[in-house]
């Protein structure tokens, strides 16, 4: 054999004769959150037909499994960058009692103000994650496991916490501490009251009819969870698909190996992300606290499930390089109005867990073939 | 060209009690091919691994343009100008050509302040470079996971030549190709060499080192075997130097001459 240093003929731009064309349509179809469309779509139609007289699609009825659907997707978008990183958070939960726990004693027991306590709580809560996020990285111990560890760490602090300083497990007096904070209202206010007022005024959405709320819309405006929700979903998005960091998530994930050789900060990309799941709880847990006015010891709990199905069901894969966090925000969505329609509906809360494993099952089934389209694997 | 581009000098690498290299120490100019040669096991691998910082060598000292250099990871070479294939390739299937492609080295634009990964520029670039190597992608968007092993092999290239400003390390590359992906492979080494980048070759292919090779180092079992200069040696010599001598003679008595 002799080695020729020719380049060979140069073909022209013509489609290849080997592909296949795929319609466009077809082409736009698959994609990693078409199960969790799929799922919205089958659960909103189930809802119309069957619980559209209980009032679930009037203003209020929406309102409610909005602000669910919301709290969701705070804790989902979190939870999927960190899986399509490679790792996991169990300790999501038990994060969110915690810093719950922490503004309440901050501000009500120590009498800092709330701001303080606010972002006191934030930088204790993301040194936290950080700290889990090194142990992975350090120990080189399944994240499944530290995180397991931090669940009730976390969990058995804030207990205690909140025993020994007050003997209670719920501490309340937030509303009073949060007066006239400027801080408070970013997490607990409400947006578009204006707007809520004059919708009713005109008779476009309901208005009380008697007490003192009289004349005042139902719904009187949109609550700061549910622009934190908006906020985090799209600031994932666009982080995950339209930024150099993005791509160093997904190589994190898919193979920390090769992410490396290449030059991808791995480490870096890990404890960042286990920093930004931990913010998410955090804004979760304060948007909680000052909405209810008290921090309760077992809030929160078995919320790193319903993040970690909400993700999966949205179609990212679990061992990580994979996935989306539209995907996982049409998740939180399917977990929300599941959970709240099924209230509406009337029906038995017990076959919420029914209907949701036969929804995680069919989800997860359905994005196992799209991705299998998509990657060409067998 | 007085002066290498990287020399490594008496490099030695542990793994707990297994010694993968006792001492090699060679010297790439700019503009040329160093061939590195071995057995299965030889520790080529580590050798360049070393060089590309993936590995920090136990024992040993690199120069790179003169300076003594301590890479802490594969990013500080990458910096230096260091880009390298891999044997494994360091692929990542799920993503997409592209994304694969300018994996670490990522193109940004700026829109409104905010920076943006360039998917338009990154997906033009890697159909441009996969068609200079002879692939015709259906499309940069298509997963890495879809292509066959040497259109992989192909792209970890294409993207070590579009990275590789100063020294280009490509272990066993042409491993999985076809003829004529191999000759555009040995073609491109040619004309990277010509632009002044230094070139670290491994390959088991004693015609392929010929062909390109400028100096030729053969490792076995850690230690240098031996370097020649090209025309200071013959392919059927280097063929025995790489299977350690006498039992390539014994080997072909055996097998009749097939080899
Ligand atoms: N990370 C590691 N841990 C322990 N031993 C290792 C490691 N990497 C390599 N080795 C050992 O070092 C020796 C050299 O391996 P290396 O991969 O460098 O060989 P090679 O010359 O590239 O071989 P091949 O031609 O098969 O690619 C082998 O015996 C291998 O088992
Ligand atoms: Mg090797």
């Amino acid at each position: 054999m002799t080695e020729t240093t020719s380049t060979p003929p140069v073909k022209t731009d013509k489609p290849d004769e080997r592909v296949k064309t795929r319609s466009s349509f077809r082409e736009a179809l698959i994609r990693p959150e078409l199960g969790g469309i799929c799922g919205t779509i089958l659960v909103f139609t189930f809802f119309l037909l069957t619980a559209s007289d209980s009032g679930m699609f009037s203003a209020s009825g929406v309102m409610n499994w909005s602000i669910v659907s919301s709290q969701f997707i705070i804790i989902a978008v979190g939870a999927c960058l960190l899986m399509i990183a490679g790792e996991f958070d169990l300790s999501v939960g038990s994060m969110i009692g915690f810093s719950g726990m922490s503004i309440a004693l901050l501000s009500v027991v120590f009498g800092l103000p709330m701001w303080v306590a606010i972002i006191a709580t934030f930088i204790l809560c993301m040194g936290i994650g950080a700290l889990s996020g090194w142990l992975v990285i350090k120990t080189g111990l399944p994240s499944f496991i530290v995180t397991l560890a931090f669940l009730f760490i976390l969990r058995g602090l804030t207990i205690f916490a909140a025993i020994s300083t007050t003997n209670k497990t719920i501490v309340g007096g937030i509303k009073d501490a949060a007066e006239g904070d400027w801080l408070a209202p970013v997490f607990g206010g409400k947006v578009f009251t204006g707007l809520f007022q004059w919708l009713g005024d005109n008779g476009w959405i309901e208005t009380f009819e008697r007490g003192f709320k009289k004349g005042q819309p139902v719904v009187d405006g949109i609550p700061m969870l549910m622009v934190w929700a908006v906020i985090l979903l799209i600031f994932g998005h666009w982080l995950l698909t339209k930024t150099k960091f993005g791509n160093w998530i997904f190589a994190s994930g898919g193979n920390a190996q090769a992410a490396t050789y290449v030059g991808v900060p791995v480490n870096r990309v890990k404890i960042l992300m286990f920093m930004f799941t931990a913010f998410c709880a955090c804004v979760f847990a304060t948007s909680q606290v000052i909405e209810f006015g008290s921090a309760g010891a077992d809030r929160g709990l078995l919320k790193e499930f319903e993040a970690i199905i909400s993700v999966v069901i949205g179609g990212a894969l679990l061992t990580g390089g994979y996935g989306s966090v539209i995907g996982a925000a049409l998740g939180a969505i399917i977990f929300g109005v599941v959970q709240q329609g099924l209230f509406f509906a009337g029906v038995e809360s017990s076959l919420f867990r029914v209907f949701l494993g036969a929804i995680l099952l069919f989800a997860v089934i359905l994005n196992t073939y799209i991705r299998r389209m998509i990657t060409g694997e067998k | 060209m007085s002066e290498p581009i990287i020399e490594m000098k008496k490099i030695e690498k542990h793994f707990g009690s297994v010694i993968a290299l006792s001492g090699v120490s060679l010297k790439v100019m700019p503009g040329e091919c160093l061939c590195l040669l071995g057995d299965n096991g030889a520790g080529k691998s580590t050798f360049i691994k070393t060089m590309s910082g993936v590995h920090k060598p136990s024992v040993g000292e690199i120069y790179f343009e003169g300076k003594s250099m301590d890479f802490e990871c594969p990013r500080d070479a990458i910096t230096a100008g260091i880009a390298t294939v891999y044997q494994d390739l360091a692929m990542i299937p799920l993503m997409s050509v592209a994304r694969n492609f300018f994996m670490g080295n990522e193109p940004t634009k700026k829109i409104a302040g905010i920076s943006f990964f360039d998917h338009k520029l990154a997906n033009e670039v890697t159909m441009k470079e996969m068609k200079k190597m002879g692939i015709h992608l259906r499309s940069a968007d298509q997963a890495i996971g879809t292509l066959s092993g040497g259109e992989r092999q192909t792209v970890a290239i294409a993207r070590a030549v579009h990275f590789g400003a100063k020294v280009l390390i490509l272990d066993e590359p042409t491993s999985a190709l076809g003829v004529r992906q191999t000759a555009n492979v040995l073609a491109t080494i040619d004309k990277v060499r010509k632009r002044g980048i230094a070139v670290v070759f491994i390959t088991h292919n004693v015609r392929h080192a010929m062909a390109v090779g400028d100096t030729f180092t053969v490792l076995n079992r850690g230690r240098t075997l031996g370097s020649a200069r090209k025309g200071e040696i013959t392919s059927e010599e280097l063929q025995n130097l790489m299977a350690g001598g006498a039992t390539l003679a014994t080997l072909e008595g055996s097998l009749a001459g097939t080899i």
